[in-house]
């Protein structure tokens, strides 16, 4: 770079470039400038030169910047920062990279849940007025791998006998408590219940033992009292629950109840030939064991010859705090073999929600610790235990919950229709939600 | 993670079973590392000895989880969020529990704000061995005035060490509340459409972490993290807005399902943490409880799917103690035992004027009772009942609690009840109905106890010694 050359004649050189030309150029060395001139610089003189110099970074700017060196960070800190940046002293990222979120689907449900209906209309020789139909997903609920095809369902306890309750719950009963089926058709009536469970517990040898002939006159008052499909409870006791769910399928012939429960700790034969004698589905459960719950439904299925169309599980409820964990696992890994093919455990599932008043948060007016923070009135805390634990196995994939209390009836069907997709609601802006005055 | 079985990782380790970390080999250790229980800075050799370096930047790759990981805070009230690797708890456990934020706004009284802070950090609730607690406070800007804020952030940090959400969409709000807080390390809230350009400037002028908020717009979502991370901020938090009612809440679930699943499923550009503002509940309903109530409802659904994050408003007791069991139901490790082992144990310093207690090995149940007894001074002896690992009363029902059961339970424990002076046994109420069954079992007394223990010390005072 020994020639040297006017101000101008750079500047006249830059001006003509176009980037085509570029190829080949080279800048080295710093571009020295020599203002000093004797005598100093006459104002005009300096103004022309400063322009000039000026026009001349402008065009280096441009070359630079045509060679990919970033010219405005340097402008800009040389400059103490870019006009536009009231805020953040460092740059600012010019633009958005692109992006698309793509989001496969599950090919691996490939199977789908078996499709149960329970009660039957006079159309199908019973005296519902309409049926419940459990089951029949292709995904997780409410995911968007497949619509679910139908909503979730409460059915509402209901005891053959005064039992001792959690007082918020008792406080909707006292009328009832003496009246099975004053007590059916309250839940259904006030309640919005989609189905009754009558518990035979008075059958308990330990408790009145009630003979399952009397019994069974309490189901056939309850299935005239209300015109929703039914379950039959019994009480829990291995060696009567048998026998008490034989003389109440036959006395519910052609109504199609569900039969709560065969299980493998008791004569599962004989409740199951109640029901497929009488053409009723049947509740296979088991304890929080997935391989339990396919053994016996393979008994079910291959040893009592019980129809797949009529086997509803109920792998059991653990409440809030009290093993919930296990409870929403064993349910969510059950209903994921089912959806990848386990033909043992594709059928649709019943919780036992009522466990949650058995929480003692539920019902208990304070903490037993002394440690623990005020745990405020109860009257709220025990709708919310049982919502909660009630909405946790609904997101397993539990179908049908049975229930006790209104509130919590009312906001689980609430919360899972909304998640199901019928529930209609106002628009909210929620980009306003942190100023909202609350 | 991108490997999943011992082997792979053990490719990567010295191989000299040196013992150091305390393993009796390299491959236990790297079978911890697959299971997470262990990282590859545990192992001493791999991060002194410069031969292994490469070796240790690679474990270190393969082994870091799916879904990115944000600190949000300083010092032993840091919260760590994200890092989980698999979509179902059973594949292997959620890691970092979701973090819960309470709001507190910039137009309170002091007063009121001081007290509401510390309602926040102070409550708690007993459980298994431990208490539960809340996490977080997220200051709103109501006012939207720069001063107010910095006012309100500063008066919170006075109160309290927890980590803060600073939540304002006006760029100007937020470096005001940085100016006075960027050393605490609070999450930003939130960068948008029309303020991203700033707020990504101030998340790294403080370099601090910050969330991106894109109302069901995903791909906006991963445009703005994948333009943030991108350019050197990594600490990304996703808000793809929580939609509390109606279809727009179906539609929220779905928006955080999708994003996990392409998360988990490698699509690093969105592998962030989520958070989810069932706040928003409290726009859709009018009165306190309905508002609470559904709030909670929606809390919810995201701590069972995928929220790493929540900020909410309620703070009443019936709030707080779902939420907070809800959130420890979805994090608790599902590989911990069941069960407690089947014994007598010693609660208090028994003596043979004690009373012996019956309950069932299922690890809840049993550290229930346990606490209820021991934090209220009673001596006693409890006797774990191996039930396979059910509940008393579940357990009654399906016969893996009965009165042979109890028998062989405090035979294998060797417990002999001649050393009791008074020969009684105590059954929980819920297995009242084995009372005859265990008098002729064990030819001892029986007396049935309350059917919540929370009770027992107040059975004690009224029952206790027996009547002769």
């Amino acid at each position: 770079m020994s020639n040297k050359m006017k101000l101008s004649g750079l500047t006249d050189l830059l001006k003509d470039l176009d980037v085509e030309s570029l190829e080949g150029v080279t800048i080295e060395g710093d571009i020295e400038l020599d203002i000093s001139g004797g005598g100093g610089l006459n104002p005009a003189m300096a103004y022309a030169m400063g322009h000039e110099a000026a026009q001349i970074s402008l065009h280096v700017a441009n070359i630079a910047r045509m060679l990919g060196y970033p010219v405005d960070q340097l402008f800009a800190s040389a400059m103490g920062g870019l006009p536009q940046a009231p805020v953040a002293g460092t740059s600012r990222i010019p633009e958005l990279l692109p992006a698309k979120l793509d989001v496969s689907k599950m090919s691996e449900w490939a199977t789908p849940i078996q499709e149960v209906t329970l009660g039957a209309t006079s159309a199908d020789g019973g005296s519902r007025k309409s049926t419940v139909t459990l089951g029949g997903e292709n995904a997780l609920p409410y995911y968007f791998d497949a619509e679910m095809p139908h909503r979730n369902y409460v059915t509402m306890d209901v005891f053959d006998m005064p039992i001792g309750m959690a007082k918020s719950v008792k406080d909707n009963y006292g009328d009832v408590i003496n009246d099975p089926a004053e007590w059916a058709k309250k839940v259904v009536r006030d309640f919005n219940a989609d189905m009754v469970t009558i518990h035979l517990i008075s059958t308990d040898p330990l408790i009145n033992d009630t003979p399952a002939r009397e019994a069974a006159k309490v189901v056939e008052d309850v299935l005239q009292a209300v015109d929703v499909p039914i379950v039959i409870g019994g009480s829990g006791n291995p060696k009567k629950d048998p026998e008490v769910l034989e003389k109440a399928a036959e006395a519910a012939e052609g109504e199609r109840v569900l039969l709560a429960s065969a299980s493998l700790n008791l004569d599962y034969e004989r409740v199951a030939k109640a029901a497929t004698d009488h053409g009723h589905a049947v509740l296979s459960w088991t304890q929080l064991e997935i391989n339990a719950q396919k053994e016996l439904n393979r008994k079910l299925m291959k040893q009592c010859n019980v129809p797949r169309d009529s086997i509803v599980m109920d792998p059991t409820t653990a409440a809030l705090g009290y093993g919930l964990d296990y409870a929403y696992t064993n349910m969510e890994r059950i209903r994921l073999a089912g959806l990848m093919g386990d033909e043992e455990l594709t059928f649709p599932m019943s919780s036992g929600t009522t466990n949650a008043w058995g929480a003692r948060e539920s019902w208990m007016k304070e903490s037993p610790l002394k440690q623990d923070s005020d745990w405020g009135p109860r009257e709220y805390r025990g709708p919310i235990w049982e919502i909660v634990t009630g909405l946790t196995l609904s997101l397993a994939g539990n179908d049908m919950f049975m229930m006790m209390h209104p509130t919590s009836v009312q906001v689980l069907k609430e919360i899972t229709q909304t998640l199901y997709g019928s529930i209609e609601a106002d628009e909210i802006d929620i980009t306003k939600w942190i100023g909202a005055e609350v | 993670m991108k490997i999943n079985s011992p082997l792979e990782a053990y490719k990567f380790l010295p191989g000299t079973n040196c013992g150091q970390c305390g393993e009796t080999s390299c491959m236990a250790f790297a079978s911890h590392l697959i299971d997470r229980s262990l990282q590859a800075t545990d192992c001493t050799p791999l991060i002194e000895e410069k031969k292994y370096k490469k070796k240790y930047d690679e474990l270190v790759t393969l082994l870091a989880p799916e879904i990115r990981e944000v600190v949000i805070g300083v010092g032993d009230n840091a919260i760590s969020i994200g890092g989980d690797d698999v979509l179902h708890r059973h594949k292997l456990t959620f890691f970092n529990k979701t973090a819960l934020a309470y709001d507190v706004w910039d137009t309170m009284e002091e007063n009121d704000l001081v007290e509401r802070v510390n309602k926040i950090q102070d409550f708690k609730k007993f459980y298994v061995g431990d208490y539960l607690t809340l996490d977080m406070i997220a200051v709103r800007s109501v006012s939207n005035d720069p001063k107010k804020f910095a006012t309100t952030v500063k008066k919170v940090m006075e109160t309290t060490e927890f980590p803060m959400v600073l939540c304002s969409f006006e760029p100007a709000v937020l470096r005001a509340g940085l100016e006075v807080a960027a050393e605490k390390r609070p999450l930003l809230y939130a960068a948008n459409k029309d303020n991203w350009q700033e707020v990504a400037a101030l998340a790294q002028e403080f370099n601090v972490p910050v969330t991106v908020f894109a109302p069901n717009d995903l791909d906006l979502l991963k445009s703005m993290a994948k333009t943030f991370a991108d350019n050197g901020i990594e600490d990304v938090v996703l808000d793809p807005g929580t939609f509390p009612t109606g279809k727009g809440l179906k539609t929220t679930l779905n928006n955080f399902l999708k994003i996990r699943r392409a998360g988990i499923n490698g699509d690093r550009d969105i592998a962030f943490p989520i958070m989810a503002v069932p706040f928003t509940a409290w726009m859709a309903h009018d009165d306190e409880i309905s508002a609470s109530y559904w709030e909670t409802v929606v809390a919810s659904i995201f701590t069972i799917k995928y929220g790493d994050i929540m900020i909410m408003h309620s703070i009443e007791p019936y709030a707080l103690m779902p939420q907070l069991h809800i959130r420890d139901t979805m994090y608790t490790d599902p590989r911990k035992p069941v069960t407690v082992d089947p014994a007598v144990y010693e609660i208090g310093s028994p003596t043979a004027d004690s009373p012996l207690l019956v309950t069932a090995n299922f690890a809840l149940t049993y550290y229930t009772v346990e606490s209820d007894l021991s934090s209220n001074g009673v001596d006693c002896y409890l006797t774990a009942i191996d039930t396979d690992g059910i509940g008393v009363e579940a357990a009654v029902a399906g016969g893996q609690l009965t009165a042979a059961k109890i028998k062989k339970g405090l035979d294998d424990a060797g417990f002999d009840m001649g050393k009791l002076t008074h020969k009684v046994i105590v059954l929980p109420g819920l297995a009242a109905r084995l009372q005859g069954d265990v008098e002729d079992e064990l030819g001892a007394a029986v007396m049935i106890g309350p059917t919540d223990s929370g009770r027992l010390p107040g059975w004690m005072e009224q029952n206790w010694p027996p009547k002769k």
